[in-house]
């Protein structure tokens, strides 16, 4: 039988897919019970209109790795207080796809969707660690020739290796460190303007899991020590 | 007007509401969206602006004259209807209701219209009736709002194109576009404001204000700004930041000077989101935050007067009293050069 934090561990490996931050440390996971084989999970967003796209990828993908810990049978995923959350819970747990859940409104699955936040998280990641980079000195001509595994270690750097693997981009430890979001390599000529433009896409994103942080809190009445701002 | 250390500012309002979001004219999805809102309005208001919830639903006439214009420096606020009508069913905030507050305040006001392009020739009539009876010089477009089964629209949808044509012949040229998180097709990132791009392009005579600046997608937002010297950028929702995230604020407000420069972009409160007084007292005493100053640079008084209200004033033909204007030329943004996209 698998146990509470088992779960959460394997939630911890969802991400918000517009954020790329994972739904525990969003603070979106509100309550795990594990019955024997069956596992219910509870989830809520900062807004009663959040993305209903979005919202699908999340309890879909939550159903996909609690199913995929060993132990258990059936997953149920709940997501709460939202305005679609009947459509999307429904769908999920008949396994349906998302323009099954939204018949006449969906032309298409979610995975194209998913690729452009994907590639929006790399691009973000990648302005983080350049404009790291240059601030400690290293001149933009330098991080044109650098490899990925240069790049300084920490999680911004893993998960860009992470991410290129999820997009089919090369992942090789001595591939090119900066690529755009659909893999191009970018000369020395390029990386000055699209280091300018990666950071902007980095605040961007950055600033959007503020806000969405601070909405939740609003709505739930939280504190600071339950999600941190 | 707002006066600091000797210099005068003409505050236009770019974005105002008078909206009724009471119990009584709304259903479920009205009650979740008013919700929705008073979050934003608590999460970002200093303390002593948040109101009850009560209020909020429905707050009086003499209420919004004493927020914008006696206590708030608004010298003109541009009413923004927006019908959402499947959540509101006497309309949340509309043009007939918006005229007749103006009417009763004269000069106060400036009433913008609307249109949504699947309600067909009968909308196209609509339109014109609008321009006819309020002289609208400007529309409101919503495109995430729900329509029967439908639940949203693009710019660039065909049906779009006659209304787009109108507003030229019209005269109606100052086109306000706010996304929200539905659209047709739901799979398609609702937010996404790229079909600002094409019909930027088609219709040069028409100016794009992008409300909040896109938010949440900021990148593809000043990307196409870059492109399109006809967009501009609303600071709704954008503004209450420079209280609870002033640091955030100021990269969101570096970066439009950079990418669109300060000819482009134009002061607005939300209202009664949140209130003009709180947010122009702090804008004009703001500065980019030192550390980032040598990448965003500083934001100049003479700037602030642009998008506190001389951008909208020039887009809205709203005369500014002489002492008021600023004499430096226009400037262009660095970052207009095309880049790569992510």
């Amino acid at each position: 039988m698998t146990t509470v934090p088992e779960v959460l561990g394997a939630l911890a490996g969802v991400r918000d897919p517009e954020l790329d931050q994972d739904l525990v440390e969003l603070g979106f996971v509100t309550d795990v019970a594990v019955d024997g084989d069956a596992v219910a999970v509870r989830l809520r967003l900062p807004t009663f209109y959040c993305a209903p796209n979005f919202a699908f990828l999340m309890v879909a993908d939550a159903r996909r790795v609690v199913e995929a810990l060993p132990g258990v049978e059936v997953a149920r995923i709940a997501l709460e207080d939202h305005f679609t959350a009947d459509e999307i819970n429904a769908a999920v747990d008949r396994q349906a796809g998302f323009t099954d859940a939204f018949p006449g409104e969906a032309v298409a699955e979610l995975d194209d969707l998913r690729l452009l936040f994907q590639r929006k998280a790399l691009t973000a990641r990648e302005g983080r660690l350049g404009e790291a980079l240059l601030a400690a000195g290293r001149s933009e001509a330098e991080l044109a020739s650098m490899h990925l595994d240069e790049l300084p270690p920490g999680p911004d750097a893993e998960r860009c290796v992470q991410l290129r693997a999820e997009l089919g981009i090369d992942a090789d430890p001595r591939g090119p460190a900066f690529v755009t979001g659909d893999g191009t390599v970018l000369t020395a000529e390029d990386i000055p303007r699209f280091l300018r433009f990666a950071r902007l896409v980095s605040r961007s994103l950055e600033g959007n899991a503020h806000f969405c942080r601070g909405m939740l809190k609003t709505r739930y009445g939280l504190t600071d020590e339950e999600v941190a701002a | 007007m707002y006066e600091k250390d000797g210099e005068q500012y003409f505050v236009v309002d770019g974005h105002v509401h008078f909206w009724n979001g009471s119990a009584e004219n709304r259903n479920k999805w009205g009650e979740g969206f008013i919700a929705c809102f008073y979050d934003y309005h608590r999460n970002l208001s200093p303390e002593e602006y948040v109101w009850p919830k009560e209020k909020y639903d429905r707050y009086s006439e003499e209420d919004m004259m004493h927020d914008l214009f006696e206590v708030g420096y608004d010298d003109v606020a541009i009413f923004q209807p927006t019908y959402l009508r499947d959540f509101f069913p006497g309309g949340f905030n509309t043009t007939e209701q918006n005229a007749e507050v103006a009417a009763r305040h004269p000069g106060k006001f400036i009433v913008n219209g609307s249109f949504d392009p699947r309600d067909g020739e009968r909308g196209l009539d609509e339109l014109r009736r609008q321009k006819e009876t309020y002289a609208i010089q400007g529309v409101k477009l919503y495109t995430a709002e729900w329509h029967g089964d439908s639940r949203g629209w693009k710019l660039d949808d065909p049906a779009a194109r006659p209304y787009f044509e109108l507003c030229e012949e019209l005269g109606i040229k100052n086109i306000h576009v706010h996304k929200g998180p539905t659209i047709w097709p739901l799979n398609r990132d609702a937010f996404d404001v790229h079909d600002v791009d094409p019909i930027a392009t088609e219709f040069p005579n028409l100016n794009f204000i992008v409300e909040h600046c896109g938010l949440p997608r900021l990148e593809d937002f000043c990307w196409i700004g870059t492109q399109e010297p006809n967009v501009y950028g609303g600071l709704a929702v954008v503004m209450p930041f420079i209280h609870s995230r002033p640091k955030y604020f100021g990269q969101v407000v570096g970066e439009l000077l950079y990418w669109l420069g300060e000819d482009r972009i134009l002061f607005a409160s939300d209202y009664a989101l949140w209130q003009p007084n709180w947010l122009i007292e702090k804008f004009v005493d703001f500065q980019i935050p030192e550390d980032m100053q040598s990448e965003l640079g500083t934001i100049s008084t003479e700037q602030k007067k642009k998008i506190l209200g001389l951008n909208a004033a020039r887009l809205y033909g709203i005369v500014v009293p002489e002492e008021m204007q600023v004499a430096e030329p226009a400037g262009a943004a660095v970052g207009s050069e095309p880049v790569s996209p992510a």
